[in-house]
Protein backbone atom coordinates (compact mmCIF):
# COMPACT_ATOMS: atom_id res chain seq x y z
CA UNK A 1 0.00 0.00 0.00
CA UNK A 2 2.34 2.23 0.97
CA UNK A 3 4.78 1.47 -2.08
CA UNK A 4 1.87 2.06 -4.02
CA UNK A 5 1.36 5.49 -2.42
CA UNK A 6 5.11 6.32 -3.13
CA UNK A 7 4.58 4.99 -6.57
CA UNK A 8 1.94 7.64 -6.79
CA UNK A 9 3.49 10.46 -5.57
CA UNK A 10 1.29 10.73 -2.94
CA UNK A 11 1.97 12.98 0.19
CA UNK A 12 0.06 12.21 3.51
CA UNK A 13 -3.27 14.26 2.80
CA UNK A 14 -4.36 17.43 4.74
CA UNK A 15 -6.72 15.70 6.52
CA UNK A 16 -3.87 12.93 7.98
CA UNK A 17 -1.56 15.74 8.63
CA UNK A 18 -3.89 17.40 10.87
CA UNK A 19 -5.59 14.59 12.41
CA UNK A 20 -1.48 13.65 13.32
CA UNK A 21 -0.41 17.02 14.74
CA UNK A 22 -3.63 17.16 16.73
CA UNK A 23 -3.46 13.83 18.51
CA UNK A 24 -0.09 14.84 19.33
CA UNK A 25 -0.56 18.12 20.70
CA UNK A 26 -3.96 17.45 22.47
CA UNK A 27 -1.46 14.86 24.24
CA UNK A 28 1.34 17.35 25.41
CA UNK A 29 -2.15 19.91 26.72
CA UNK A 30 -3.92 17.58 28.46
CA UNK A 31 -0.74 15.97 30.35
CA UNK A 32 0.66 19.12 30.77
CA UNK A 33 4.41 18.07 29.70
CA UNK A 34 5.99 20.03 26.77
CA UNK A 35 7.75 18.40 24.10
CA UNK A 36 10.67 20.07 25.54
CA UNK A 37 9.96 18.44 29.03
CA UNK A 38 9.43 15.09 27.46
CA UNK A 39 12.84 15.19 26.24
CA UNK A 40 14.76 16.29 29.51
CA UNK A 41 12.52 13.37 30.82
CA UNK A 42 13.95 10.76 28.48
CA UNK A 43 17.25 11.87 29.21
CA UNK A 44 16.95 10.50 33.23
CA UNK A 45 15.32 7.96 32.44
CA UNK A 46 17.87 6.26 30.84
CA UNK A 47 20.42 7.66 33.25
CA UNK A 48 18.52 5.88 35.67
CA UNK A 49 17.95 2.73 33.64
CA UNK A 50 21.47 2.13 32.67
CA UNK A 51 22.61 1.96 36.52
CA UNK A 52 20.77 -1.17 36.11
CA UNK A 53 20.66 -2.27 32.45
CA UNK A 54 22.45 -1.65 29.14
CA UNK A 55 20.54 0.68 27.42
CA UNK A 56 20.90 1.27 24.07
CA UNK A 57 20.28 5.77 24.63
CA UNK A 58 20.29 5.97 20.71
CA UNK A 59 16.90 3.82 20.29
CA UNK A 60 14.91 4.94 23.39
CA UNK A 61 11.52 6.47 22.20
CA UNK A 62 9.70 8.16 25.19
CA UNK A 63 6.19 9.78 23.96
CA UNK A 64 2.63 10.52 24.80
CA UNK A 65 -0.37 8.77 23.13
CA UNK A 66 -4.01 9.42 23.96
CA UNK A 67 -7.16 7.72 23.11
CA UNK A 68 -10.09 8.49 24.21
CA UNK A 69 -10.14 7.76 27.23
CA UNK A 70 -6.87 7.83 28.45
CA UNK A 71 -3.49 9.68 27.78
CA UNK A 72 -0.32 7.25 28.56
CA UNK A 73 3.34 7.62 28.88
CA UNK A 74 5.49 5.00 26.76
CA UNK A 75 8.75 3.86 26.71
CA UNK A 76 10.18 1.72 24.49
CA UNK A 77 13.71 1.24 25.73
CA UNK A 78 15.81 -1.55 23.64
CA UNK A 79 18.65 -3.07 25.68
CA UNK A 80 22.08 -3.39 24.19
CA UNK A 81 22.46 -7.28 22.65
CA UNK A 82 23.77 -9.18 25.87
CA UNK A 83 26.67 -11.29 25.75
CA UNK A 84 26.48 -14.37 27.90
CA UNK A 85 30.24 -14.63 29.19
CA UNK A 86 29.62 -12.38 32.23
CA UNK A 87 29.15 -13.51 35.48
CA UNK B 1 -39.87 25.25 36.41
CA UNK B 2 -37.14 27.33 35.66
CA UNK B 3 -35.61 27.18 32.09
CA UNK B 4 -32.64 25.68 30.65
CA UNK B 5 -29.46 27.65 30.67
CA UNK B 6 -26.87 27.04 27.60
CA UNK B 7 -24.03 28.62 27.25
CA UNK B 8 -22.39 28.99 23.75
CA UNK B 9 -18.15 28.82 23.76
CA UNK B 10 -15.37 27.89 22.00
CA UNK B 11 -11.92 29.06 23.70
CA UNK B 12 -10.60 30.44 20.28
CA UNK B 13 -12.04 33.78 19.16
CA UNK B 14 -14.02 34.07 15.35
CA UNK B 15 -15.56 30.62 15.50
CA UNK B 16 -19.37 31.19 15.08
CA UNK B 17 -20.37 31.86 18.90
CA UNK B 18 -22.43 35.02 18.32
CA UNK B 19 -23.67 33.25 14.79
CA UNK B 20 -24.90 29.69 16.94
CA UNK B 21 -26.41 31.79 19.61
CA UNK B 22 -28.81 34.09 17.30
CA UNK B 23 -29.62 31.31 15.00
CA UNK B 24 -30.13 28.85 17.70
CA UNK B 25 -32.02 31.39 20.34
CA UNK B 26 -34.28 32.22 17.11
CA UNK B 27 -34.65 28.39 16.32
CA UNK B 28 -35.99 27.64 19.90
CA UNK B 29 -38.47 30.87 19.63
CA UNK B 30 -39.76 29.05 16.25
CA UNK B 31 -40.78 25.89 18.03
CA UNK B 32 -42.83 28.26 20.05
CA UNK B 33 -40.18 28.69 23.12
CA UNK B 34 -39.62 31.81 25.03
CA UNK B 35 -35.99 32.37 24.90
CA UNK B 36 -33.67 35.13 26.18
CA UNK B 37 -30.34 35.30 24.62
CA UNK B 38 -27.81 37.26 26.68
CA UNK B 39 -24.76 38.41 25.62
CA UNK B 40 -21.79 38.36 27.59
CA UNK B 41 -19.34 39.63 25.76
CA UNK B 42 -19.07 42.79 27.55
CA UNK B 43 -17.08 45.73 25.20
CA UNK B 44 -17.31 43.48 22.24
CA UNK B 45 -21.63 43.39 21.37
CA UNK B 46 -22.12 41.58 18.56
CA UNK B 47 -25.65 39.41 19.22
CA UNK B 48 -27.61 42.88 18.86
CA UNK B 49 -26.08 43.26 15.34
CA UNK B 50 -26.69 39.63 14.49
CA UNK B 51 -30.28 39.43 15.54
CA UNK B 52 -30.81 43.05 13.92
CA UNK B 53 -31.81 44.60 17.19
CA UNK B 54 -29.89 47.03 17.30
CA UNK B 55 -31.55 50.12 17.32
CA UNK B 56 -33.96 49.11 19.69
CA UNK B 57 -31.77 49.16 22.57
CA UNK B 58 -31.61 51.32 25.93
CA UNK B 59 -30.47 49.46 28.69
CA UNK B 60 -27.68 46.34 29.09
CA UNK B 61 -26.13 44.15 31.27
CA UNK B 62 -24.36 46.54 33.41
CA UNK B 63 -27.03 48.63 33.98
CA UNK B 64 -28.85 45.69 35.34
CA UNK B 65 -25.86 44.28 37.65
CA UNK B 66 -25.59 47.90 38.86
CA UNK B 67 -29.60 48.52 39.56
CA UNK B 68 -30.38 50.79 36.97
CA UNK B 69 -32.71 49.33 35.49
CA UNK B 70 -34.70 45.82 35.78
CA UNK B 71 -33.88 42.61 34.12
CA UNK B 72 -37.51 42.44 32.25
CA UNK B 73 -36.72 46.59 31.17
CA UNK B 74 -33.50 45.92 29.63
CA UNK B 75 -34.80 42.82 27.68
CA UNK B 76 -35.54 43.72 23.63
CA UNK B 77 -38.20 41.99 22.23
CA UNK B 78 -37.58 40.34 18.47
CA UNK B 79 -40.41 41.77 16.50
CA UNK B 80 -40.52 38.64 13.87
CA UNK B 81 -40.67 36.20 16.81
CA UNK B 82 -41.97 37.79 19.62
CA UNK B 83 -41.12 35.12 22.22
CA UNK B 84 -37.22 35.92 21.52
CA UNK B 85 -35.63 38.46 23.75
CA UNK B 86 -31.71 39.70 23.82
CA UNK B 87 -30.15 41.10 27.10
CA UNK B 88 -27.26 43.29 25.18
CA UNK B 89 -23.96 43.73 26.10
CA UNK B 90 -22.19 47.30 27.44
CA UNK B 91 -20.17 48.23 24.91
CA UNK B 92 -18.12 50.38 26.56
CA UNK B 93 -17.33 48.86 29.56
CA UNK B 94 -15.34 45.92 29.95
CA UNK B 95 -15.34 42.61 31.66
CA UNK B 96 -14.11 42.99 35.18
CA UNK B 97 -17.56 45.14 35.27
CA UNK B 98 -19.07 42.11 35.90
CA UNK B 99 -18.92 38.99 38.63
CA UNK B 100 -19.77 34.98 38.13
CA UNK B 101 -21.72 35.46 40.92
CA UNK B 102 -23.85 38.74 38.64
CA UNK B 103 -23.69 36.57 35.73
CA UNK B 104 -25.37 33.17 38.29
CA UNK B 105 -27.82 35.98 39.59
CA UNK B 106 -29.45 37.33 36.47
CA UNK B 107 -29.25 34.11 34.12
CA UNK B 108 -31.76 32.61 36.82
CA UNK B 109 -33.15 35.46 37.19
CA UNK B 110 -34.06 35.22 33.14
CA UNK B 111 -34.75 31.35 33.44
CA UNK B 112 -37.51 32.15 35.84
CA UNK B 113 -39.67 33.96 32.84
CA UNK B 114 -37.88 31.94 29.73
CA UNK B 115 -37.82 28.16 28.47
CA UNK B 116 -34.38 28.76 27.29
CA UNK B 117 -31.47 31.36 28.30
CA UNK B 118 -28.65 31.19 25.85
CA UNK B 119 -25.51 32.91 27.10
CA UNK B 120 -23.29 34.14 23.94
CA UNK B 121 -19.68 33.60 25.86
CA UNK B 122 -16.74 36.06 24.96
CA UNK B 123 -13.87 34.16 23.14
CA UNK B 124 -10.76 32.83 25.77
CA UNK B 125 -10.56 31.12 28.84
CA UNK B 126 -10.40 33.94 31.71
CA UNK B 127 -12.82 35.66 33.59
CA UNK B 128 -15.32 35.72 30.64
CA UNK B 129 -15.06 32.53 30.21
CA UNK B 130 -15.68 31.47 33.86
CA UNK B 131 -18.51 33.93 34.20
CA UNK B 132 -20.36 32.49 30.81
CA UNK B 133 -20.08 29.10 31.93
CA UNK B 134 -20.84 29.77 35.66
CA UNK B 135 -24.57 29.32 35.34
CA UNK B 136 -24.90 26.99 32.11
CA UNK B 137 -26.89 23.78 32.78
CA UNK B 138 -25.45 22.63 29.31
CA UNK B 139 -22.50 24.12 27.27
CA UNK B 140 -22.29 23.77 24.22
CA UNK B 141 -18.82 24.33 22.35
CA UNK B 142 -18.46 25.61 18.88
CA UNK B 143 -15.06 24.89 17.11
CA UNK B 144 -14.37 24.95 12.98
CA UNK B 145 -12.52 21.57 11.61
CA UNK B 146 -8.94 22.82 11.91
CA UNK B 147 -6.02 22.15 14.41
CA UNK B 148 -6.07 25.41 16.31
CA UNK B 149 -9.41 25.79 16.66
CA UNK B 150 -9.60 21.85 17.71
CA UNK B 151 -6.85 22.33 20.37
CA UNK B 152 -8.72 25.43 21.78
CA UNK B 153 -12.12 23.12 22.35
CA UNK B 154 -9.91 20.77 24.04
CA UNK B 155 -8.68 23.20 26.42
CA UNK B 156 -12.19 24.15 26.92
CA UNK B 157 -13.62 20.86 27.51
CA UNK B 158 -10.60 20.00 29.98
CA UNK B 159 -11.50 23.13 32.15
CA UNK B 160 -15.20 22.05 32.24
CA UNK B 161 -14.32 18.49 33.30
CA UNK B 162 -11.82 19.99 35.66
CA UNK B 163 -14.91 21.88 37.27
CA UNK B 164 -17.05 18.88 37.33
CA UNK B 165 -20.52 18.66 36.81
CA UNK B 166 -21.67 20.74 33.33
CA UNK B 167 -22.39 18.43 30.73
CA UNK B 168 -21.28 19.67 27.30
CA UNK B 169 -21.67 19.22 23.14
CA UNK B 170 -19.81 20.18 20.16
CA UNK B 171 -21.06 22.00 17.47
CA UNK B 172 -18.76 22.21 14.41
CA UNK B 173 -19.10 24.77 12.19
CA UNK B 174 -17.88 25.72 8.54
CA UNK B 175 -17.31 22.71 7.21
CA UNK B 176 -16.54 22.24 3.74
CA UNK B 177 -17.91 19.03 2.38
CA UNK B 178 -16.05 19.52 -1.00
CA UNK B 179 -12.81 19.81 0.54
CA UNK B 180 -13.90 17.12 3.26
CA UNK B 181 -14.54 14.59 0.44
CA UNK B 182 -11.02 15.64 -0.98
CA UNK B 183 -9.88 14.86 2.47
CA UNK B 184 -7.85 18.10 2.31
CA UNK B 185 -10.05 18.95 6.13
CA UNK B 186 -10.78 17.32 9.21
CA UNK B 187 -14.04 15.38 8.86
CA UNK B 188 -16.84 15.91 11.75
CA UNK B 189 -15.62 11.93 12.78
CA UNK B 190 -12.29 13.02 13.15
CA UNK B 191 -13.29 15.56 14.69
CA UNK B 192 -15.36 14.08 17.04
CA UNK B 193 -13.05 10.82 18.10
CA UNK B 194 -10.17 13.21 18.77
CA UNK B 195 -12.11 15.53 21.69
CA UNK B 196 -14.29 12.55 23.05
CA UNK B 197 -17.72 14.63 23.36
CA UNK B 198 -21.26 14.06 21.85
CA UNK B 199 -21.96 15.93 18.63
CA UNK B 200 -25.26 17.68 18.50
CA UNK B 201 -24.55 19.37 14.71
CA UNK B 202 -22.50 20.18 11.79
CA UNK B 203 -22.99 23.68 10.00
CA UNK B 204 -21.29 23.88 6.62
CA UNK B 205 -19.80 26.91 5.36
CA UNK B 206 -22.13 29.26 3.99
CA UNK B 207 -22.16 32.39 2.10
CA UNK B 208 -25.68 33.24 3.36
CA UNK B 209 -24.44 33.64 6.94
CA UNK B 210 -22.12 36.58 6.50
CA UNK B 211 -24.56 38.09 4.41
CA UNK B 212 -27.17 36.93 7.28
CA UNK B 213 -25.02 38.85 9.70
CA UNK B 214 -25.11 41.63 7.35
CA UNK B 215 -28.71 42.35 7.46
CA UNK B 216 -29.71 40.80 11.05
CA UNK B 217 -31.52 38.59 9.79
CA UNK B 218 -30.05 35.19 11.04
CA UNK B 219 -30.23 31.92 8.23
CA UNK B 220 -32.61 30.27 10.49
CA UNK B 221 -35.43 32.19 9.20
CA UNK B 222 -34.86 31.35 5.93
CA UNK B 223 -36.58 28.50 4.83
CA UNK B 224 -34.53 27.51 1.85
CA UNK B 225 -31.18 27.75 3.91
CA UNK B 226 -29.09 24.64 4.35
CA UNK B 227 -27.36 25.94 7.37
CA UNK B 228 -30.52 26.92 8.61
CA UNK B 229 -31.99 23.71 8.47
CA UNK B 230 -29.22 22.62 10.30
CA UNK B 231 -29.66 25.37 13.14
CA UNK B 232 -33.87 24.66 13.19
CA UNK B 233 -32.52 20.57 13.45
CA UNK B 234 -29.98 21.45 16.56
CA UNK B 235 -33.14 23.77 18.20
CA UNK B 236 -34.84 20.44 17.68
CA UNK B 237 -32.33 18.19 19.02
CA UNK B 238 -32.14 20.56 22.15
CA UNK B 239 -36.04 19.94 22.56
CA UNK B 240 -35.30 16.24 23.28
CA UNK B 241 -35.97 14.95 19.79
CA UNK B 242 -33.97 12.22 18.00
CA UNK B 243 -33.43 14.28 14.24
CA UNK B 244 -30.58 12.27 12.03
CA UNK B 245 -28.14 14.21 10.87
CA UNK B 246 -28.55 16.03 6.81
CA UNK B 247 -26.18 14.63 4.99
CA UNK B 248 -23.78 17.09 3.69
CA UNK B 249 -23.44 17.89 0.07
CA UNK B 250 -20.50 19.35 -1.86
CA UNK B 251 -22.36 22.55 -3.68
CA UNK B 252 -22.33 21.82 -7.16
CA UNK B 253 -20.12 22.61 -9.81
CA UNK B 254 -22.54 25.20 -11.40
CA UNK B 255 -22.62 27.13 -7.85
CA UNK B 256 -18.75 27.38 -7.08
CA UNK B 257 -18.08 28.64 -10.96
CA UNK B 258 -20.46 31.06 -9.68
CA UNK B 259 -18.93 32.00 -6.64
CA UNK B 260 -21.90 31.24 -4.55
CA UNK B 261 -19.49 29.74 -2.54
N1 LIG C 1 -20.90 28.49 8.86
C1 LIG C 1 -20.38 29.68 8.46
N2 LIG C 1 -20.20 29.95 7.14
C2 LIG C 1 -19.68 31.13 6.75
N3 LIG C 1 -19.33 32.12 7.60
C3 LIG C 1 -19.51 31.92 8.91
C4 LIG C 1 -20.03 30.70 9.42
N4 LIG C 1 -20.08 30.81 10.77
C5 LIG C 1 -19.61 32.01 11.09
N5 LIG C 1 -19.25 32.70 9.99
C6 LIG C 1 -18.67 34.05 9.93
O1 LIG C 1 -17.54 34.09 10.77
C7 LIG C 1 -17.44 35.34 11.42
C8 LIG C 1 -17.30 35.15 12.91
O2 LIG C 1 -18.49 34.61 13.43
P1 LIG C 1 -19.01 34.95 14.89
O3 LIG C 1 -18.98 36.42 15.12
O4 LIG C 1 -20.27 34.23 15.10
O5 LIG C 1 -17.83 34.27 15.74
P2 LIG C 1 -17.58 34.40 17.31
O6 LIG C 1 -17.07 33.07 17.75
O7 LIG C 1 -18.78 34.91 18.00
O8 LIG C 1 -16.42 35.48 17.35
P3 LIG C 1 -15.84 36.22 18.69
O9 LIG C 1 -14.93 35.22 19.32
O10 LIG C 1 -15.11 37.40 18.15
O11 LIG C 1 -17.00 36.57 19.54
C9 LIG C 1 -18.67 36.12 11.03
O12 LIG C 1 -18.32 37.02 10.02
C10 LIG C 1 -19.62 35.08 10.48
O13 LIG C 1 -20.44 35.61 9.46
MG1 LIG D 1 -18.98 36.61 19.32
Amino acid sequence: MRLLDWFRGRRSSGKEVAEQRLRLVLAHDRANISPGMLEILKDELIKVISRHLDVDPEKVEVKLTRDQHETRLVADIPLRPITRSRG
Amino acid sequence: MRGKIITISSGKGGVGKTTVTANLGLGLALLGQRVICMDADIGLRNLDVMLGLENRIVYDIINVVEGRCTLPQALVRDKRLRTLRLLPAAQTRDKSAITEADMDRIAHQAAEIADYVIIDSPAGIEHGFRYAVKPADLVLIVTNPEVAAVRDADRVIGLLEADGHVPARLIINRLKPALVRRNEMLDANSVVDLLAIGLIGIVPEDVGILAAGNRGRPVVLDEKSVAGQVFRNIARRLQGEDVPFLPLKAPSFLKRLFGAY
